[in-house]
């Protein structure tokens, strides 16, 4: 594993790892909380950086470190969770929106047209208004309104693809629609899916970052570092840290997808292979 | 007025700098015509760029002078060379249609390209484009000068493209393969236009090409270049008589030419395994098989498309395959010849049934696929393969070669033993065995169209259409790849259709000719009767057109009159 990690750039190692340690802490983060994360306590309201508190505390003097590892979970799970149903759905409508009948198809891409026309802050909004908020609506609602994003670059490569030599060459032998579809057309649109799937695990964390600010999201008392960085902004004056903490292992997290990405779309294109 | 000294080239890489041009010098005085000679990869583009201070950012030169005109090209900033681009020394580029841009009109390009070397007004520059778009005897100048280059022909696009290099008279004009993408109708008149401005402007042209038969037909002087060197310069006659360099003689020798039928090309012998010739079982290749009756007949196929070309526009029918019948017997090639747009490559994807035809009849081995099902045609697939025009468009980028040429097999089943399969197909195709783990990225365009016929071949085909297959490559590349072909031939017993612009590679390879024009077959028989004395008119130009080493153009013309 050691030697493993040596090998590929240090940018990716150092991902990679930070990676390991975010889903890490998705699953057993609660044991390492050195307080309890819902515990109310007036006196401490607002703190700086202590050595009983290293991360402060916030607006209801509740651990801020304890509630970050808590909050990694819900934030993790939305995040991946939306990103693999837009991925999977948004991919498999492109496809056959360009490679399927036309009637289809002409139905598959402007139904993602009206659903791209809707901004994705109402979209959620109303869909969450009618479930219950949680972390599978969530999954589901922040899936939905990405999956047209996912359908129009599949669309649009696989439109490309089809044009090329290779298409046409494995039509001439027979080859049957389902093998054009996984030999030929899915392994060369890959890039920019892989591209848009790291973006997409960024958006989600905000969107849902958003919603939960808006009270639709997470529910309080559960904490979520999108839902801690939109309360952290009412106390920007007081406690600046309270804001800093959850948006840096926001950011870092973000980066580190997004290096990961790069490098599995490297790995994946054997053009680009060393 | 244009002398390079010694020039090298050298690309940056993680091992240090990678010499790819060495020490090349020439001369070049007022009004001269210098062919400069050499295949891809040979250096002759990288040396036009490094004089005219165009290298990419990896690429820097490392020794030499290139002095034009008295001043060293070389000392000069970037600004001081923009202003010699162009105004003095101007560029043609290979793809017409590439190179200009496409979101304004062709007047705008010319007249922009007038303006930025003289103070003269809008009015004064669209006269003058005007002038010099009649100079080139372009139809309708007013018409083109409003057009956007999409609606243009490749051949018009190059009258632009020229058209705005000599816009500011320079003293000389480098021109990239210029012709490459061309008819050769189109390439003729084109040719024709550069030579006449050489004599009318007095400009000294720089031309690149691989094409020997240009170089033949407006050089004054040849200079042949080969792996970065300069390996041999001299007068147009003296190299084409007397070749002194070997690479020469064999670069001659590979050249399939009109009239000069031969079995096989010279093959022209490269370093490195794996390039190396396919291993014949015996010395001889085997005999020709003899014809048979018809495996495939085409009669009266006619495919129409319907072409929209703007959101009121009224559709338009465009007629891609009229009414065209031919036959092809067993163990025999015919070659279909014909310019870009005359439908060959239509006439192939219906055959191949990629696109389904209006009417009409293809009898395969007496049954007619025009009108099955999907279903029905399947099995019928496996015996009809295609070899694609670009090697580097026809195999899947993400697939090793393994898997490529196992592709059939997968698809049709029936071989016991796939690996050995390929083994024993990349043997044939002459490629080594450890080819199959690699992808098709890790080989040049030659090799690339073996793996291409290798898997053309997987299923033991009785037909294969090669659909411009040789196009895309050099010229001693494509003497092997056309070897091949033949020796694949008499050895697994195929038939072919080829497809192709390039007469002199169709009379090669070909037993009977069909000559496409404008979606009909204007003209059919046996090769050796209609290259010796073709009855249509349109086959007489076409073969007019072709530059012949040996035959000044005017004699061409009127021997064929």
């Amino acid at each position: 594993m050691t030697l493993f990690l040596l090998r590929m750039r240090p940018a990716v190692a150092a991902s990679a790892l930070l990676l390991a340690a975010v889903v890490a802490i998705a699953i057993i983060g609660p044991a390492l909380a050195p307080y309890n994360p819902y515990e109310i306590q007036h006196l401490k309201v607002n703190q700086p950086s202590s050595p009983q508190h290293w991360l402060g505390t916030d607006e209801f003097g509740r651990d801020l470190l304890s509630r970050l590892l808590i909050g990694i979970r819900p934030t993790v799970m939305v995040a991946m969770g939306a990103t693999v149903i837009a991925a999977a759905f948004g991919t498999f409508l492109g496809i056959v929106g360009a490679y399927g009948p036309r009637l289809v198809s002409f139905g598959i891409m402007r139904s993602v047209d009206i659903l791209l026309a809707f901004p994705p802050i109402l979209l959620a909004l109303l869909a969450v208004g009618f479930w219950q908020s949680g972390v599978v609506s969530l999954m589901a609602v922040i899936g939905v309104v990405y999956t047209p994003h996912f359908a129009r670059i599949a669309q649009s490569s696989t439109l490309q693809v089809m044009q090329q030599e290779y298409v046409q060459a494995e039509r001439s032998m027979g080859a049957s629609p389902l093998r054009i579809v996984f030999r030929a057309i899915l392994p060369n649109i890959l890039s920019p899916l892989m591209v848009q799937a790291t973006l997409t695990i960024a958006a989600a964390i905000l969107l849902e970052s958003g919603l939960s600010f808006l009270g639709l999201g997470i529910v309080p008392p559960e904490p979520s570092w999108g839902q801690m960085i939109g309360t952290a902004r009412s106390y920007l004056s007081i406690n600046p840290m309270y804001l800093v903490w959850p948006a840096l292992c926001l950011a870092m997290t973000v980066l580190a997808i997004n290096i990961i990405g790069d490098y599995l779309r490297d790995l994946l294109d054997p053009r680009l292979r060393q | 007025m244009l002398s390079v000294e010694g020039l090298s080239i050298g690309f940056q890489s993680q091992d240090g700098v990678v010499p790819t041009v060495q020490n090349v010098s020439f001369n070049l005085s007022a009004g001269e015509v210098l062919g400069l000679v050499g295949e891809s990869g040979s250096g002759k583009t990288l040396t036009s760029l490094g004089v005219i201070g165009l290298l990419p950012p990896n690429a820097s030169v490392t020794a030499g002078r290139v002095v034009f005109e008295g001043v060293d090209l070389l000392s000069l900033n970037q600004a001081e060379m923009r202003k010699l681009r162009g105004r003095r020394i101007s560029m043609i580029f290979q793809d017409p249609v590439a190179s200009l841009d496409p979101v304004f009109t062709c007047g705008d390009q010319i007249i922009e390209a007038i303006q930025l070397h003289e103070k003269i007004g809008r009015g004064e520059a669209y006269r003058r484009a005007v002038a010099l778009l009649e100079r080139e005897h372009v139809k309708d100048p007013a018409r083109v000068m409003r057009s956007y280059p999409h609606e243009l022909s490749g051949g018009q696009c190059q009258r632009i493209m020229i058209a705005m290099a000599v816009a500011s008279r320079p003293q000389l004009i480098i021109a990239d393969e210029p012709t490459t993408a061309l008819d050769v109708t189109v390439q003729r008149q084109v040719l024709d236009i550069l030579e006449r401005l050489n004599e009318e402007v007095g400009a000294a042209i720089l031309l690149i090409t691989h094409d020997l038969g240009v170089v033949y037909e407006i050089a004054d002087r040849v200079i042949v270049m080969n792996g970065g060197r300069l390996l041999e310069e001299a007068t147009r006659d003296e190299i084409f008589r007397r070749p002194q360099h070997d690479y020469t003689k064999a670069l001659l020798d590979a050249m399939p030419a009109l009239g000069k039928r031969r079995d096989r090309l010279p093959v022209i012998e490269r370093g490195g395994a794996t390039d190396a010739p396919r291993a014949m079982a015996s010395a001889a290749p085997p005999a020709p098989r003899e014809p048979g009756p018809p495996i495939l007949e085409v009669r009266d196929l006619s495919k129409t498309f319907l072409i929209k070309s703007g959101m009121l526009a009224q559709t338009q029918r465009y007629q891609a395959v009229d009414n065209v019948s031919l036959s092809i017997a067993r163990h025999t090639t015919l070659g279909l010849v014909g310019e870009s747009g005359c439908g060959k490559t239509s006439l192939s994807r219906l055959i191949m049934r990629l696109t389904e035809p209006d009417s009409g009849q293809i009898l395969f081995n007496g049954t007619d696929i025009a009108q099955l099902s999907e279903r029905r045609l399947f099995p019928v697939r496996r015996n009809i393969a295609m070899v694609f025009q670009n090697p580097f468009g026809s195999l899947n980028p993400r697939l090793s070669v393994q898997e490529a040429i196992s592709a059939p097999m997968q698809i049709h089943g029936g071989v016991a033993d796939r690996p050995r399969r390929v083994a024993d197909l990349l043997d044939a195709v002459g490629l080594p065995r450890n080819a199959g783990q690699k992808y098709p990225h890790e080989f040049s365009g030659g090799q690339r169209q073996r793996i291409a016929i290798a898997r053309a071949l997987a299923l033991n085909p009785s037909l294969v259409i090669c659909d411009e297959a040789v196009s895309a490559l050099d010229v001693s590349v494509q003497a092997q790849v056309l070897n091949l072909l033949k020796d694949l031939q008499a050895e697994f017993a195929l038939t072919y259709l080829f497809i192709s612009h390039d007469l002199s590679v169709v009379e090669h390879i070909s037993d009977t000719i069909a000559v496409m024009r404008a979606g009909r077959i204007v003209e059919t028989g046996p090769a050796d009767a209609i290259f010796a004395a073709p009855q249509e008119e349109y086959t007489r130009i076409l073969l007019a057109a072709v530059p012949r080493i040996g035959i000044e153009r005017e004699d061409r013309q009127e021997r064929l009159q």
